[in-house]
């Protein structure tokens, strides 16, 4: 489970506080002109090589480029792939067997974003293929890949074993089958969050006949049909397959078959965990209990994308190992969870539809007491209906789950008391992210707006990395995560804030600040402008529907040279004037990208 | 600091709204979201004058519905919110046209001369004679018997409820999964009107 999983790893933290390279002038963000441009300098060299031995991994940052020699570093990592241009990536770093590159912003998931804007995955295919033929790992989030890309991968390296696409677009079931027919030695598919298009191509038929290297082979979100007894056949051919995800289009009683054939399996996907629509195949009949009693090794287990509630317990054999469960797409009651989550005692991730109410939650606090991530989705994600998860889940959640490290909550009403609760309760908490669906929602017992609940989670949690903010927020909830987010990375933010105060404060106070992502918030040139002297130490700065003009965001890009200042534009958005309606920028090497389509200004 | 109270304040006027109108005279329930107006009562001095004539002009039809003066009639989606990509919202979505409830089926309920109105969730609920019981506690009152001749004999209050076309409805009359299905609020009417009802 990736959904929208944030774990770059912390090497890009050379960027900015390990690596003293700023040397800026004070007052640099309000000037313009050349007096405030940061002297970029990389004094300690060595600090930087630590870094880079210790992560193992090598991170492009604009200090060290040309401080770091050619190492045998073999995993690539790009967190921009607008950051640096491939060629130079490849003539850089020569021995590389793997590349992990992030493309899109986040918020180009929520449509943000036109299509066609970019991340486009062939300058790295063609670039990497000739340099490294010996490639064997290939990562990508939030890219647009062809079917022609994934021909290309798949003849270029001819030892190739994982490709993992996470939120990618732009390709069909030609382009897996190209890599499932090529790829003799591949251990590793997975499709996680990805739009695959059904070109008709049965994929999983175009797999060697012979036995295969399959590791793990993830397709729970390929909206498509594939041929079953051909999937069957690859399971009993593949003895080292360990982690299997079936898409919604499997049903119950094929789930039995496959489990039947692969008990050695540590993560299962069970894909619809229905029966089909053909009553007739008995499928009610088979012993599925039996069947993950068999699995003593399973202890991930996702899918029930359509699930019939009476299948339910046929998990329980598997529910005491279980260290991470996944019902994000099951509609169960609290009464349906109870018998269940009470024996996952070991639980450490869980993922889960508001369905299961409060009273859900609280069976979850009452026996997963090694919880650590908890994700509670909306089954109906609108703004003005009556929520069936609150404050009462979320305090129950943080009296009983005090090892929670990361939590994702949508709600339609919370308290700061509930917050706060969680802030004292859970002192390990390094990602929160709470959405109060509702835009602009005040404390729905006072009336008062949320700053407080968030004051407190950056002031009692130490070791936050990453905040997600909602509700009616004032400028001195942004007063807060500036005076003590001092290690937070990633913040988002959404229709908040009074006044560009409110991002002046964030951008002046949180020095380790990477991604900065803001819709609908009263910001505007002022504040953007007070957050020159942090800018080269950010992965990227986006805003959209603030109030920022064309005039601010040039001013930027005049004062920061290294910075690719994208101004976006929608096709529905009435321009008034010099209104910039999205702003996208991030530092780069490679300067203005190459492959600009007709809706972005690069200024 | 002003502007978020003035928003409380239109917060509580909601939650004691008395209902005194006859059924289908209701205004269109407005959003409960305040209709963004910072752009005109902002005067912080600290921004500069143009930043402040550029930055109101935020007209981005996207998110109209959160930043007119004026609160239109039904609430606009908003792009990309609340934050859900459109693979799990399809996903979703494609349930709730499957099941008729969904995860809990929660309506007002209304009780003419009472001050502020409560919500229940109908799913909770198997039968007529449950749901009645629970508003005769929940509003302290007594809704009487019903017959299908005669309404609600014994009482001066008449269950009532609006359904999918708008209709006001005497409770009881159809099945109850077809109540449950098509019911979208209640009103417990009183007095006179309650006794037209059952003749």
């Amino acid at each position: 489970m990736s959904e929208d999983d944030d774990r770059s790893p912390p090497s890009d933290s050379i960027a900015n506080g390990s690596c003293p390279t700023r040397t800026c002038t004070p007052g640099s963000g309000s000037g313009s002109g050349s007096s405030s441009i940061p002297e970029y300098a990389a004094p300690y060299p060595d600090r930087v090589l630590e870094n880079v031995f210790r992560k193992r991994s090598l991170v492009l940052n604009l200090t060290s480029w040309y401080r770091v020699e050619a190492m045998t570093r073999s995993d690539l990592f790009i967190g921009n792939c607008y950051a640096v241009s491939p060629e130079r990536a490849t003539s850089r770093f020569t021995r590389v067997r793997s590349v992990t590159l992030k493309g899109k912003p986040r918020f180009a998931d929520f449509n943000l974003m036109p299509p066609n804007w970019g991340a486009h995955f062939a300058p790295w295919v063609s670039a990497t293929a000739k340099a490294y033929p010996w490639l064997e790992k290939i990562h990508l989030k939030r890219m647009s890949v062809t079917d022609d890309d994934l021909d290309l991968l798949a003849e270029s390296f001819s030892g190739f074993k994982e490709l993992v696409l996470v939120c990618c677009d732009g390709f069909g079931t030609s382009g897996l089958a190209a890599v499932a027919s090529k790829c003799r030695q591949l251990k590793v598919l997975d499709l996680i969050e990805s739009e695959v298009s059904d070109d008709e191509v049965d994929w999983i038929m175009c797999f060697p006949d012979t036995e295969t290297c399959l590791e793990s082979l993830i397709f729970d979100c390929v909206e498509c049909l594939v041929d079953f007894d051909a999937l069957e056949r690859l399971v009993a051919r593949s003895p080292s397959l360990k982690k299997l995800r079936l898409n919604r289009f499997v049903s119950i009683g094929q789930l039995y078959r496959l489990m039947v054939r692969a008990p050695q399996l540590t993560h299962l996907g069970t894909g619809s965990f229905s029966p089909s629509e053909d009553v007739a195949q008995g499928e009610l009949e088979l012993d599925y209990v039996s069947a993950f009693a068999a699995c003593k090794s399973l202890v991930c287990l996702s899918g029930f994308r359509e699930i019939v509630p009476d299948c339910l317990p046929a998990i329980y054999p598997v529910c005491a190992n279980l260290t991470s469960l996944n019902f994000s797409y099951a509609n169960i009651s609290a009464e349906q969870l109870k018998p269940i989550i009470s024996n996952c005692h070991k639980l450490q991730t869980f993922w889960v539809l508001d369905s299961i109410c409060d009273e859900g939650l609280q069976a979850v606090a009452t026996t997963c007491k090694e919880l650590r991530e908890l994700r509670v989705f909306p089954f109906d994600p609108r703004e003005d209906i009556e929520g069936p998860v609150s404050e009462v889940g979320l305090q129950a959640i943080s009296e009983g789950c005090r090892k929670l490290q990361s939590i994702l909550y949508f709600c339609q009403r919370m308290t700061n008391a509930a917050v706060i609760a969680m802030s004292k309760n859970c002192p390990d908490l390094v990602v929160f992210r709470l959405c109060i669906m509702g835009r602009h929602r005040p404390d729905h017992v006072t009336g008062e707006p949320m700053d407080e609940g968030f004051g407190a989670i950056v002031m009692n949690c130490k070791k936050l990395t990453r905040l997600a903010v909602s509700g009616l927020l004032t400028d001195t909830a942004f007063a807060y995560i500036g005076k003590y987010g001092k290690i937070v990375r990633t913040l988002s933010v959404a229709f908040a804030g009074d006044s560009d105060m409110g991002l002046k404060y964030v951008l002046e106070g949180c020095p380790r600040l990477q991604k900065l992502e803001i819709r609908d918030s009263p910001f505007g040139d002022t504040a953007l402008l007070s957050g020159l002297h942090h800018y080269y130490n950010m992965r990227f700065l986006w805003m959209s529907a603030c109030r920022l003009s064309h005039q601010g965001c040039q001013q930027i890009a005049q004062a920061l040279p290294h910075l690719v200042v994208e101004v976006i534009k929608h096709e529905d958005v009435v321009h008034m004037d010099d209104y910039a309606d999205t702003l996208y920028m991030y530092r780069s090497l490679a300067g203005r990208r190459h492959d600009v389509p007709q809706f972005v200004s690069i200024l | 600091m002003e502007r978020s109270m003035a928003y409380e304040r239109d917060l509580n006027l909601k939650a004691t709204e008395l209902r005194l109108g006859l059924p289908g005279s209701d205004e269109p329930e407005k959003p409960s979201t305040t209709p963004s107006v910072r752009s005109n009562k902002r005067a912080s001095p600290e921004i500069s004058e143009e930043s402040r004539s550029k930055g109101s002009s935020c007209v981005s039809s996207k998110v109209e519905s959160g930043e007119r003066d004026s609160a239109p009639p039904a609430k606009e989606q908003v792009v990309g919110w609340p934050p859900i990509r459109s693979y799990r919202k399809n996903c979703l979505r494609a349930k709730k046209n499957d099941q008729v409830d969904g995860a809990g089926m929660y309506v007002k309920v209304s009780v003419d001369g009472a001050p502020y109105l409560r919500k229940i969730d109908l799913k909770v609920y198997k039968s007529y004679p449950e749901l009645l019981e629970t508003l005769e506690n929940m509003f302290k009152l007594t809704i009487g018997e019903y017959s299908e001749k005669e309404g609600y004999n014994g009482s001066d209050f008449a269950p009532t409820y609006e359904d999918k076309d708008g209709d006001w409805m005497l409770v009881g009359d159809v099945p109850w999964d077809m109540f449950i299905s098509s019911c979208k609020r209640l009103r417990i009417m009183k007095g006179s009107e309650a006794r037209g009802l059952s003749c």
